[in-house]
């Protein structure tokens, strides 16, 4: 028996109430342990794919599974644990008054007590680098440290898939390093929405480009980002120092996708 | 010109701030970190001695002076014994006053018989409700500005919690507390644009732009508040919170509780007189 895809997308559409189409036919298919990029300008639907992928938004026609997992009413909740949404604004993730309490939050409402949720806590906080902060408020972190911490509290519910809306958005150079070799050491399924090229380039041997709510391109992701022609018809662009470094050293060797389909 | 002046320096604030979370209006620099025996005691604890206190004050006859006295002594006391300093004290006080400024009315608007003070004639049922309400509210104000100075924000939350006060009202008290730095930093820096962009409103009718910050605060909030319910949902959240307070262990409640036992014990003497 084969192992299903950790995420599989079959002919996704989505209408918003207003009758804007933010998704069109989308398919996509990504393996156990993949990470890929999902790539695309402001307003293409990369936002409204998160809010998919665990089921707050619900497709207007097509299917979602998560390793095999039909999204339906009946496993909501069980998707919600295997799929960690890190969003992009972590004043809107971090609503508890403590870190503890907000890292606790999420075994919580899965039915988690006493020294199995501290355990959870404390394991979330160590991958992230956070134990020291447990018992501060959100608000008296630094930008950087609070995504780490809205990646604790997803890492601490066991998710098999990641998530991240935009995770070096307002992050400092230094910021962005630590947030990298977390993500890049994440053992789990990993998607990264961004428009930030070279952190995608970095995090995700495979990426995908969404425009117009549909994909319109697939592959390994030095593949795409070397094809300057696709990227300016999706109004992406690599920073103008990278290009330039290309110019004069050649193309730089990326890692080739381990496990994609 | 004034106004602009009066920006800046908070920025400045914000910019050396080690927390980088820009400007603090916080709720938590009302806590003072001291090591007293107040601070020492659990906030469970506390609420309750805390509730104990303002009942036995509540429950007293206004007329029973003396027991208001002894009220003040204990609250003196224990005020005392958390280092909180007069100044500081009188300062938070200043709260109360829009809602005890009705009772200065009373006496010119209470019914029944009148006797004449300095020339003015004031009704008596009206005097002593007046006292009533400033004296309550004081010992009130006084005491809850204890709890506020020896307590962080986050333990009262989670006592109230350990205390079985509904989750569904924890959680709003606790969504205020995290989100008040958030909105207050985002008017902040509405207000910033505003004046960079030679806002100066001086006069009432000036005013459309301050309005428009008002709106504009009030969408963002709204908008923010259903990207935190998303948050939630994401996290599987089904309408019923968890519990997440930590467990605070065995509590003492010796000798907090001679506080308001005390209270109570000079009330009902007051009450039964």
């Amino acid at each position: 028996m084969t192992t299903p895809p950790a995420l599989q997308l079959a002919g996704v559409s989505f209408d918003y109430p207003d009758g804007h189409t933010a998704l069109r036919d989308l398919n996509l298919s990504v393996a156990d342990g993949e990470h890929v990029a999902i790539l695309g300008p402001n307003g293409s639907g990369k936002t409204t794919l998160v809010l998919h992928l665990n089921g707050i938004l619900r497709a207007t026609t097509g299917s979602i599974e998560i390793d095999g997992l039909p999204l339906d009413e009946a496993n909501l909740t069980e998707i919600r644990r295997r799929v960690g949404v890190v969003f992009q604004d972590p004043d809107d993730q971090l609503f508890m008054p403590t870190v503890r309490q907000d890292v606790a939050f999420g075994p919580a409402t899965l039915g988690l007590t006493g020294p199995d949720l501290d355990t959870r806590v404390q394991l979330a906080l160590e991958r992230v680098g956070m134990t020291a902060a447990a018992e501060r408020a959100p608000h008296h972190l630094s930008f950087g440290q609070r995504r780490r911490v809205s990646l604790a509290t997803v890492l601490s519910m066991d998710p098999t898939v990641l998530v991240f809306d935009e995770p070096s958005a307002n992050l400092d150079p230094f910021a962005r390093r630590e947030l990298a070799d977390i993500i890049q050491a994440a053992p789990q399924t990993t998607l990264i929405v961004t428009h930030d090229l070279l952190y995608a380039a970095e995090l995700c041997p495979r990426a995908v480009i969404i425009d117009n709510g549909t994909i319109v391109a697939d592959g390994p992701t030095a593949t795409l980002l070397a094809d300057a022609d696709l990227l300016a018809a999706h109004r992406l662009e690599l920073p103008r120092s990278a290009t330039l470094a290309r110019t004069q050293d050649g193309p730089r060797p990326r890692d080739e996708p381990t496990n994609g389909p | 010109m004034g106004r602009v002046a009066w920006i800046a320096p908070s920025v400045e604030q914000g910019r050396n701030n080690d927390d980088m979370s820009g400007d603090h209006h916080d709720l938590g620099t009302l806590h003072a970190p001291l090591e007293t025996p107040v601070h020492s005691i659990d906030a469970t604890v506390k609420l309750v001695c805390l509730l104990g206190f303002l009942f036995a004050v509540v429950a007293t006859p206004p007329q029973a002076v003396p027991a208001f006295a002894i009220y003040l002594m204990l609250v003196v006391g224990v005020e005392a014994c958390a280092r909180l300093p007069v100044r500081v004290l009188g300062r938070r006080l200043l709260i109360e006053i829009p809602f005890v400024a009705f009772a200065a009315a009373l006496p010119f608007i209470g019914v029944g018989p009148h006797r004449e003070i300095f020339g003015l004639s004031v009704s008596i049922a009206g005097c002593w409700a007046a006292w009533s309400i400033l004296a309550k509210a004081t010992l009130g104000t006084a005491a809850t500005v204890v709890l506020a100075w020896t307590t962080p924000v986050t333990d009262i939350l989670a006592g109230l919690e350990r205390l079985h006060v509904p989750r569904v009202l924890v959680a709003i008290a606790g969504f205020m507390v995290r989100y008040l730095d958030v909105v207050a930093g985002e008017l902040h820096r509405l207000q910033i644009a505003r004046v960079s962009r030679g806002d100066n409103p001086r006069w009432f009718w000036q005013g459309r732009a301050v309005a428009a910050t008002a709106g504009t605060l009030f969408v963002r909030s709204f908008e923010r508040g259903e990207r935190v319910h998303n948050a939630m949902l994401a996290r599987g959240f089904t309408g019923q919170f968890p519990t997440t307070a930590p467990d605070a262990g065995p509590r003492r409640w010796f000798p907090a509780i001679v506080w308001p036992g005390a209270a109570c014990a000079v009330a009902i003497v007051a009450i039964t007189r």
